[in-house]
């Protein structure tokens, strides 16, 4: 072997902030061979996928309301994967989250006033939380894997949000389709900028990136979050019960993936149907480690992951890029990233010719 | 008749640092050849480079004349290089027989290999069954497998990685017998260690290194421990100083019927232990390694939570129930054996270590912020007057050497000036010199009037520092009483577990 890896004497500040963008281009590479070899124009491809969001201004407001649900998401999962609590189970947050805040309006139909929109927030967070409640309860209680159990629950509460919107919550006005009532205009998210289809999600997005962000790098509770991530015995001496870290951790992204959810559906759906559950907890895992688990770094991997997502659209129409080739890229993109993390820690070395090698 | 070993010219690099510069040294047969170093002075760069863990940048490698190279341990063993490492790679769960099987490099069947395991031992006085688990074994048990192991391959050169670290007097007696028949029938040794009346009471010639050079090649029995101290670290020694007369103030550390529950794995908890520590004194405590030393650090510092309050008691006040944070604030602080992710969290700076246990005793927190200025300037602190080779607070723990890390967590928890500070292993893979302004520390901090427990397995460094001596064995604790009044051998019979006074005395006697 002519190449070597060598131990850094500290991390590579620039490797952390040029490994994600080198993953980005690394799949846009490999993606435009790989869909070029099996038969489609991959260049072309990879032009829609990457590009046609960024230039084309009518796709910005597509931007804006796909990222907002990711960064919210995954928010929350950075702060669980700080400290070594691995919640996959975004998605069934999410939902939760949705079904709760549809609760509320449907209590809430014949009211009006500016308090339910917020009533039905706060449901959302909550419904994010009770799902999140279950994972953590096992884990604390009888160690039981929290991997498991939060994507398990992911299914149990798709089917719940199938089972409402054909049973009891079925709209009777709505011809037999699986949906419910659509919601009033004071249980809709208003719009920021009028003409388009941006939401107040999208503002409040960033808030909960900023907000996440002081909270992790300022407060006692985003110091205690790191230490029981890298060093749990260091966190018992330092005096921070694990136990109280993975309730506080799964609890906030049970939160903020409720959150998401009843932002989506406040702000998009206006009403629940089948279709609610679209993969934004599980996208949300990639938009997590593509930001370096940093809420910064964070608003701009779920734009990324974002253009990806609508580029993946427009790539179907126009080259007739099967669906699941959004998935691939989104993968690849994972994949490049946690491979090329070694070099933050490591370089790369040309080996030199030992001396006495050499000499013998 | 060649060298045994010659090394010339070997020249190490690591990024940043020049682990070794321009060394060159001869072993010869049979010759039992000291390495002598402060930490990060290069001898285990040195002695990697042998084994053929590492490659030199430059240099050249003879063995019986031949130049070599050593590209692998595997490759080392081939020529007849052996080494025993410091820390054991030993599973915990299988028998020695299969340990031994498991660690070499040619299959040999089980029953020849046991035949040739008994052998071995016999001929060396290595008594041990080999059926026996490696679980149920001390330490020094531990370490003579991997002795047997190396010398199963019949080597010509030894190296042993301060192996004395974690042994009892008679222990060490007895490795040194074994060792000194080894090199009469020829086998070099290269020993590395620290401690230096062992090197000149075993070994022919000593190497010294520092700062990756090599600065003497000596004859340890002529030179003094002192004169080789001096050398090692390029100045004059000092010695701790003690205010003469001392007195001993009111009790303020009372443990009585401490007892832990051990969490099943291979822990041996601490079974109703009780001392007295008083204002002003240091209270040691002495014993081979795994003998309950953990559990005991732990139940005091509060990790370990436990059930009497009046178990543990500050100034007369009962923290037995309290956590660590509570048990700070009341003056408590210690300070756990192992450093990285216990004492103090690698990925982090040094400035955010700081935090881990010194926010709530010096005001680093207000309203769930942390007052991240305040844990630099803290930090800055403890480097300068600890001596801590770091950048500066923003480097993280592990960048740091051992020695230094150890520096800076020792510094962390003086500093906020305890009542009662617990430490285990306080200089452990500490060079002399920082040993030296640790021990210092320890007995500032002591003359004004706080209460100090060390733990320790070295029992060097607890006869220099302490004024009262208690032996941890198998969990429960000997009678506690003044340094002065205990001899080595009756120190070292009750780590190896002979209880109670009486048979001691006995024992020692007969």
């Amino acid at each position: 072997m002519p190449l070597r890896l060598e131990k850094r004497a500290e991390p590579s500040k620039a490797m952390l902030y040029l490994t994600p963008v080198a993953a980005v281009l690394l799949t846009a590479l490999v993606g435009t061979i790989v869909f070029s070899l099996i038969g489609y124009n991959g260049l072309v491809a990879v032009r829609e996928i990457f590009l046609t969001p960024l230039t084309n201004p009518l796709k910005w407001q597509d931007l804006a309301v796909k990222s907002a649900p990711l960064i919210i998401i995954a928010v929350g999962l950075a702060v669980c994967y700080r400290a070594n609590v691995w919640n996959i189970g975004a998605e069934g947050q999410y939902v939760l989250g949705g079904i709760a805040g549809t609760g509320v309006a449907l209590l809430t139909r014949d009211m009006s006033g500016p308090w339910i929109l917020p009533l039905m927030i706060a449901a959302g967070m909550a419904g994010g939380m009770a799902w999140a409640f279950i994972p953590a309860l096992l884990r604390t209680r009888l160690k039981v894997n929290e991997i498991l159990t939060s994507l398990m629950l992911t299914y149990v509460a798709i089917q719940l949000l199938n089972y409402l919107v054909l049973g009891p919550w079925k709209d009777p006005m709505g011809f037999g389709f699986p949906q419910t009532r659509m919601f009033t205009a004071d249980q809709m998210l208003p719009r920021v900028v009028p003409g388009t289809i941006i939401h107040l999600g999208a503002p409040i997005a960033i808030v909960v990136a900023l907000v996440m962000w002081f909270l992790m790098s300022r407060s006692v509770f985003g110091y205690q979050v790191k230490v029981v991530g890298s060093a749990p015995y260091a966190a018992r001496y330092g005096g921070f019960s694990v136990n109280r870290t993975i309730w506080m951790v799964l609890l906030t992204s049970g939160a903020l993936a409720g959150l998401a959810g009843v932002l989506e559906a406040a702000g998009q759906f206006g009403r629940l149907v089948p279709s609610f559950p679209t993969n934004y907890g599980f996208t949300a895992i990639i938009v997590a480690f593509l930001g370096r688990l940093h809420p910064i770094g964070i608003v701009f991997a779920g734009l990324a992951l974002s253009i990806v997502v609508v580029g993946g659209e427009v790539a179907q129409t126009t080259t007739g890029l099967p669906p699941a080739a959004v998935g691939i890229f989104q993968a690849m993109m994972l994949f490049f990233l946690l491979a090329s993390d070694v070099l933050v820690r490591y370089r790369v070395r040309w080996r030199s010719p030992v001396t006495a090698e050499a000499a013998a | 008749m060649p060298h045994r070993l010659e090394l010339t010219g070997i020249t190490k690099r690591f990024p940043g640092v020049l682990a070794n510069d321009n060394v060159s040294f001869t072993v010869e047969p049979g010759e039992i050849h000291a390495l002598l170093g402060e930490n990060g002075a290069g001898k285990s760069t040195l002695v990697k480079m042998i084994y053929g863990i590492m490659q030199p940048d430059a240099g050249e490698i003879r063995w019986n004349g031949e130049l070599v190279t050593v590209p692998n341990p595997k490759a080392a063993r081939r020529l007849g290089i052996g080494m025993v490492f410091q820390h054991f790679s030993l599973f915990e769960a299988l028998t020695v027989l299969e340990n031994i099987a498991l660690g070499m490099d040619a299959k040999i069947p089980a029953r020849e290999l046991e035949s040739r395991i008994r052998e071995v031992m016999q001929t060396y006085g290595l008594l041990l069954d080999p059926h026996r688990t490696v679980a149920t074994l001390s330490v020094g048990e531990r370490q003579r497998i991997e002795i047997v192991r190396a010398l199963l391959l019949n080597p010509k050169l030894l190296i042993m990685d301060e192996p004395t670290s974690v042994l009892t007097p008679q222990e060490v007696e007895q490795l040194f017998t074994v060792l000194r028949q080894l090199a009469s029938e020829g086998c070099s040794i290269l020993y590395i260690s620290h401690k230096l009346h062992e090197i000149k009471a075993l070994c022919d010639t000593a190497t010294i290194l520092r700062g990756g050079r090599l600065v003497d090649t000596c004859d340890p029995k002529v030179e003094t421990s002192r004169s080789m101290a001096e050398k090692m670290i390029g100045a004059g020694l000092k010695d701790i100083v003690r205010g003469e007369g001392r007195s001993f103030g009111e009790a303020k550390l009372v443990v009585s019927r401490l007892s832990t529950v051990g969490d099943g794995h291979f822990d041996v908890p601490v079974n109703d232990v009780s001392f007295t520590v008083r204002a002003g004194e240091i209270f040691g405590i002495a014993g081979v390694a795994g003998n309950g030393q953990n559990a005991l650090l732990d139940a005091l510092s509060g990790e370990i939570h436990g059930e009497d309050r009046e178990a543990i008691t500050i100034d007369g006040l009962g923290v037995g129930l309290m956590n660590t944070t509570e048990r700070r604030r009341r003056g408590l602080c210690a300070v756990p054996e192992e450093r990285n992710g216990h004492a103090a969290v690698g990925e982090f700076t040094l400035s955010d270590n700081s935090v881990l246990t010194a926010r709530d005793r010096l005001g680093m927190v207000m309203m769930g912020l942390i007052n991240s200025g305040a844990a630099r300037t803290y930090t800055g602190r403890v480097i300068a007057d600890f001596a801590v080779k770091a950048l500066g607070p923003g480097s993280t723990a592990g960048s740091l050497s051992g020695g230094n890390l150890q520096k800076y967590i020792m510094g962390r928890e003086i500093l906020q000036k305890p009542s009662v500070l617990v430490v285990s292993q306080p200089t452990w893979g500490v060079d002399a010199g920082a040993a030296a302004a640790i021990h210092q520390a320890l007995v500032d901090l002591a003359a004004a009037g706080s209460a100090i427990v060390v733990i320790s397995q070295d029992l060097d460094e607890l006869l220099a520092l302490c004024d009262t001596l208690a032996v941890i064995n198998m969990g429960r604790l000997s009678e506690a009483r003044p340094v002065g009044d205990f001899s080595v051998e009756e120190i070292g019979l009750l780590m190896g577990g002979v209880h109670g006074q009486g048979e001691v005395r006995d024992a020692v006697t007969a």
